[in-house]
């Protein structure tokens, strides 16, 4: 039986550089949410199905449930705490899951968001279809989906320029 | 759903990588995406004492055009691939199979050394490599660099000609020369971006008057590996791809197939389906301006 020894990681977490000792086996979910305290970041499937744990990293999405918090060492992480412009504030869309429903449990939540900023990151006025292409790794059992995507495009094609 | 205990170190360039391979030998395994070793860890699949990390080292991320081939190396990972504009127009298949590969989430991490040594039956990079007739560069620390080709790399579901000490290195995926060359890689699955239950892909190049000069075709998830058809596709030089023949070397094709059954579909099922999408993918080829 193997004795690992701990590894040391820096990895920036929504702008803000954290050093902590892991365990090698450590998944980047489990670093942030048991370590970091930040636990918006869902852990749902623990196998690259489900999409709740996804997160940035250096700025495109990725299921932290699939990596290591040392493969992530030197990197860049966002999570759902660090999609809002500032402390109390949601972002557009996060505003628009509010306004047209896109949430009833909430647990896919976190990996709906992060994929739909990811989303309008290089695309701010995506089409329905492209959308649906970029939460298809993102199951959610509650809203059938529309709800969602009705969010996504409410946030993207109103009149006022985006704070994203 | 953790992985068991293990430890980790990151490779400082190939010769380290494998020097740390041949210390562990079995216990230790290589990591670059995770996209496939990740979720069997999670699942205690895969139990390795050692990881190795190489997702960071430039000599496997090369991506090089020659006129011949492109060069891939193993940790270049899915989304480079997908957002090479110049290889897509090269090489076109590539990219037609990576839009089923996963989602966005995936692609970002996974790499296509990763899916190819993983060799999942159903995945799309091993069919392409198999269908374009690719050659894996492979580096050992017992033997040195040696060639595989495709045919020879896949040797059953999750087994491929890769050793415990063997670091897969590049990849070349040849260029067809010449014009009117079509593709098409054709799939059906449970969800968009799962495993395939069966999938089709094909490299077709007609002469001026529409007759096949050339043709490679293929089926994943209908096997312990993914299949090509050299023979059938010999068949088909010299005529015309209509609706009609590409329906009966689909069939042909899909006939010669062994697959299992399972809770998702049984193997006639899985071998209608197979003719259905290489009837669909020779006719899409076929169909491509150029």
């Amino acid at each position: 039986m193997i004795m690992p020894s701990r590894k040391t990681v820096h990895i920036r977490v929504n702008g803000v550089m954290q050093k902590r000792d892991v365990e090698p086996r450590t998944t980047l979910v489990d670093f942030l949410r048991d370590e970091l305290a930040l636990t918006g970041t869902h852990v749902g499937c623990e196998h690259g199905v489900c999409g709740a744990c996804s997160v940035l990293l250096d700025d495109e999405p990725v299921r932290s449930c699939c990596m290591f918090a040392v493969q992530a060492d030197g990197m860049n992480v966002t999570t759902v705490e660090g999609l809002a412009p500032e402390r109390g504030c949601l972002s557009k869309i996060q505003d628009a899951f509010c306004e047209k429903h896109a949430l009833q449990c909430g647990y896919c939540t976190p990996g709906m968001l992060i994929a739909s900023h990811a989303l309008i990151a290089h695309n701010p006025h995506p089409s329905e279809a492209e959308v649906r292409e970029a939460i298809s790794g993102n199951l959610c059992r509650c809203t059938g989906y529309q709800q969602i995507v009705d969010a996504v495009l409410h946030a993207t094609t109103s009149e006022e320029p985006s704070h994203e | 759903m953790k992985a068991a205990a293990f430890d980790y170190i990151r490779a400082d360039n190939t010769e380290h990588a494998l020097h740390l391979l041949q210390q562990h030998g079995g216990d230790a395994k290589l990591i670059a995406g995770g996209q496939s070793l990740v979720p069997m860890m999670a699942m205690r699949l895969a139990r390795p004492e050692w990881l190795v990390d190489i997702h960071r080292l430039e000599e496997l991320k090369v991506i090089e055009l020659a006129p011949e081939h492109v060069t891939l190396g193993a940790s270049v990972r899915q989304c480079e691939v997908e957002r090479h504009v110049e290889l897509g127009r090269r090489l076109p298949l590539i990219h037609q199979a990576l839009h089923w590969v996963g989602h966005q989430q995936t692609r970002n991490r996974g790499t296509v050394g990763g899916s190819l040594a993983y060799a999942d039956p159903s995945a799309e990079l091993p069919l392409t490599a198999l269908v374009l007739g690719a050659t894996f560069h492979i580096h050992s620390a017992d033997n040195g660099p040696s060639q595989v080709a495709a045919e020879d790399f896949f040797m059953g579901p999750m087994f491929t000609a890769l050793g415990d000490t063997d670091l897969l290195h590049h990849v070349d995926w040849p260029l067809w020369q010449g014009e009117r060359i079509g593709s098409s890689f054709q799939e059906t699955a449970i969800r968009h971006g799962d495993f395939a239950m069966a999938s089709a892909a094909c490299q077709v190049q007609r002469d001026a008057n529409g007759r096949v000069v050339r043709a490679s075709f293929g089926l994943g998830g209908v096997s312990g590996t993914p299949l090509v058809f050299s023979d059938l596709a010999q068949q088909l030089v010299g005529q015309h791809l209509n609706a009609a023949l590409a329906k009966d070397v689909a069939h042909a094709a899909a006939q010669t197939c062994d697959p299992g059954n399972d809770m998702h579909a049984s193997a006639d099922y899985r071998r209608h389906l197979a003719a259905v999408l290489l009837t669909r993918a020779l006719l899409e080829a076929v169909s491509t301006k150029e």
